[in-house]
């Protein structure tokens, strides 16, 4: 079984995450805080535990306000933990600095959804890119102007003399999505979140974007943390998947060890939900009952129970813990084993 | 699948512009196309395709600077660019009523969710009393999955699928013949979309409604509808039955959009086509085919002339080249089987 704990030296890792917990304070009156009896949180991350091997991608999927975009920003240190180890290569990035901390962003790098709100509108592109040079790299200063377009021309900003002085409101989506790829890529990173880097692009423009992910992936020797609700967007980046349900990690295993013997009922109805282009083979299977509950209130033993159709007694009273029924595929569920054979 | 064909609406050259700082926009470009009774028909495309402006110019609900600038829209017989405002308030909601993307945004957030039913009715039918509107409110709330005590619920108290839901309510309220649902899955979650889509298509058969459903999840469309619309930078270059769409595409826009999709399954598509360039900027649409610029099959006839919407098979229309001969054409012309 990969408990963690076993991995802590393991070179193999670049990212090892443990019991990882970030709770946000429900926001009440005054009036309320007084007399209520304890302080209400939102559980949007509880205690998920992963690792992230060297030139992997590992994916977080899961739907809204299941913790996935919180997870990855707890991870790179955007927001603060409530609770949890995050251990970056071999570094417990809780025993640094805020001085040393900054240092590593460096290594750390963030794509996030929408390329448009990323990016400075009266910043031109080749300054926009070239800030993190600025921040990280400030000895190689006369360097930095080549630095940029060398990296503009990598991601397809081509020619790169010509986009460098346009603005964000004077290129495509597309476009801007690669801007901040090159951004997030310029200071070298080791990690990179990519939190729905392609969801908002158009549907002919996101097979681009995907392959020139992997493409830089290879070139630059990263590791990604993928973020995603899109399992079908998932299968064509990464190697390793994570299911979430309301801040905890349901399955975890290889994706298309994931996909062909999901073990978690919940895993099961995710992937039956997303609709294949094919009318040929249409779904029959009826969908769970209700959606996804309120964090602040979870449900009790088995987050999912209320809407699992193979739900028992059990279910509501124990909460199950990752365990590993097939080799290095983990879920947490009482009653997995019946969907060994299916 | 759709075989007694029976019109519903016949949609003849519309084409609506939008008035820019930049010029004009011609975003629906001299379409035509039918909706039969009792289909769902999706109508797919990338955004700024003009899918929803579409939408909601079967509504004469384009908004200035937008404005229809010519064409048909014949519903029942009549063609309703002729109606005044008194009568296109009573064809809004009676005859064609809309989902949109963001309930959250259509619903009223301090009215309750039997207010906004009875609203609805009562509008429509000022005859009908409050008691009458809320027994049939509760009828057909109940029929969407939504419990009855929820209909003093407020908008914010409900999830984003019940919402949708109740959304889908009104336009059945008054019986419509046709909903057009811009987008209505697309801010859900996956299993909530797919409950969504099931719930669709039961009201079609439960409520015998037309569905024109807008979406740019072709995905979803293969799973939801019986026939398929594919709009590229204004015009719909494709339209047929839904299986000959998935299963052979004509123009080659919709064979790369179909081979650009993910697909879930581990055995299918393991690479994705990559489709150069991005869609046009339609101020300055491209001469002759807008999609030339993007096609790997362009000859030169492609960017002088713009090709007609062909019915190359019955029920099967296609707006493309290579399935239309002219003088000036050298490559021979593709015939299709049907």
């Amino acid at each position: 079984m990969t408990i963690p704990s076993e991995n802590q030296n393991n070179e193999d890792y670049l990212v090892q995450v443990t019991n990882l917990k970030k709770w946000f304070p429900v926001q009440t009156s005054f009036i309320d805080q007084l007399f209520a009896e304890e302080r209400e949180f939102v559980r949007a991350v509880d205690g998920v535990t992963f690792n992230i091997k060297r030139g992997e991608v590992l994916g977080l999927a899961g739907e809204s306000g299941s913790g996935k975009t919180t997870i990855g920003r707890v991870t790179i240190g955007l927001d603060e933990k409530t609770d949890g180890e995050v251990i970056f290569d071999g570094i417990n990035l809780s025993t640094l600095s805020q001085e040393q901390l900054r240092k590593m962003r460096r290594r750390m790098q963030v794509i996030f959804q929408d390329p448009l709100a990323s990016l400075n509108p009266r910043m031109s592109l080749g300054d926009a890119i070239k800030q993190g040079l600025e921040i990280h790299y400030p000895e190689t200063k006369d360097q930095h102007r080549d630095i940029v377009l060398e990296m503009m021309e990598e991601v397809g900003l081509s020619p790169a003399k010509f986009f460098y002085n346009k603005f964000p409101h004077q290129i495509s989506g597309g476009q801007r999505q690669r801007v901040v790829i090159a951004r997030a890529l310029v200071t070298k990173p080791d990690l990179v979140l990519a939190d729905e880097p392609i969801a908002m692009a158009d549907v002919s423009v996101r097979a681009l974007l995907l392959d020139l992910m992997v493409k830089l992936k290879n070139d630059y020797n990263l590791t990604y943390l993928f973020i995603t609700h899109d399992l079908a967007t998932a299968k064509y980046i990464c190697d390793r998947i994570a299911i979430l349900y309301l801040g905890k990690i349901v399955e975890i295993s290889d994706l298309r060890e994931v996909y062909a013997h999901p073990l978690h009922p919940y895993t099961i109805a995710l992937l039956a939900a997303v609709p294949v282009p094919n009318p040929h083979e249409r779904r029959e299977e009826p969908m769970p009952k209700g959606e996804i509950p309120n964090p602040i209130h979870p449900p009790s033993g088995c987050r999912f129970h209320p809407r699992c159709p193979y739900a028992q007694a059990v279910c509501s009273e124990k909460e199950p813990e990752l365990r590993e029924l097939r080799p290095d595929h983990l879920v947490a569920c009482h009653f997995a084993e019946q969907f060994l054979d299916s | 699948m759709t075989t007694n064909k029976e019109i519903l609406m016949e949609i003849r050259d519309l084409s609506v512009e939008y008035t820019t700082r930049l010029g004009q926009v011609s975003a629906v470009d001299k379409i035509s196309f039918d909706i039969y009774k009792g289909e769902i028909l999706g109508l797919v495309g990338e955004s700024g395709c003009g899918k929803s402006t579409m939408g909601k110019a079967l509504m004469r609900m384009i908004q200035p600077p937008g404005k229809i600038t010519g064409g048909q829209i014949i519903f029942d017989g009549e063609d309703i660019m002729t109606y005044d405002d008194d009568q296109m308030r009573d064809f809004r909601g009676r005859r064609v009523s809309m989902i949109f993307q963001d309930p959250m945004t259509s619903l009223n957030p301090v009215q309750r969710v039997d207010e906004h039913v009875i609203e609805a009715i009562q509008v429509h039918e000022p005859e009908t009393k409050t008691e009458t509107a809320l027994k049939r409110a509760e009828k057909l709330i109940q029929k969407l999955g939504i419990r009855k005590n929820r209909m003093n619920s407020y908008p914010h108290q409900l999830s984003g699928g019940m919402r949708q839901r109740v959304m889908v309510g009104l336009g059945l309220v008054l019986n419509a013949d046709l909903i057009v649902a811009d987008e209505a899955t697309t801010s859900l979650d996956v299993i909530v979309e797919a409950k969504l889509a099931d719930q669709l298509r039961q009201i079609r058969e439960d409520f015998d409604v037309s569905l024109l459903v807008i979406t740019h999840n072709i995905a979803l469309v293969a799973e939801l509808s019986d026939r398929v619309a594919v709009m590229y930078a204004g015009h719909v270059v494709e339209i047929a039955d839904v299986e000959p769409i998935f299963d052979n595409p004509l123009h080659p826009y919709t064979k790369g959009l179909l081979d650009s999709i993910p697909n879930i399954k581990l055995d299918e598509k393991e690479v994705l086509y990559k489709m150069p360039g991005e869609p046009p900027n339609l101020t300055h649409p491209p001469s002759g085919c807008r999609f030339h610029p993007r096609c790997p099959f362009a000859m030169p006839i492609c960017s002088k002339y713009e090709p007609d919407f062909k019915e190359v098979t019955p029920g099967r229309q296609v707006k493309c080249w290579l399935y239309i001969d002219h003088p000036e054409k050298e490559q021979a012309t593709i015939e299709v089987q049907a």
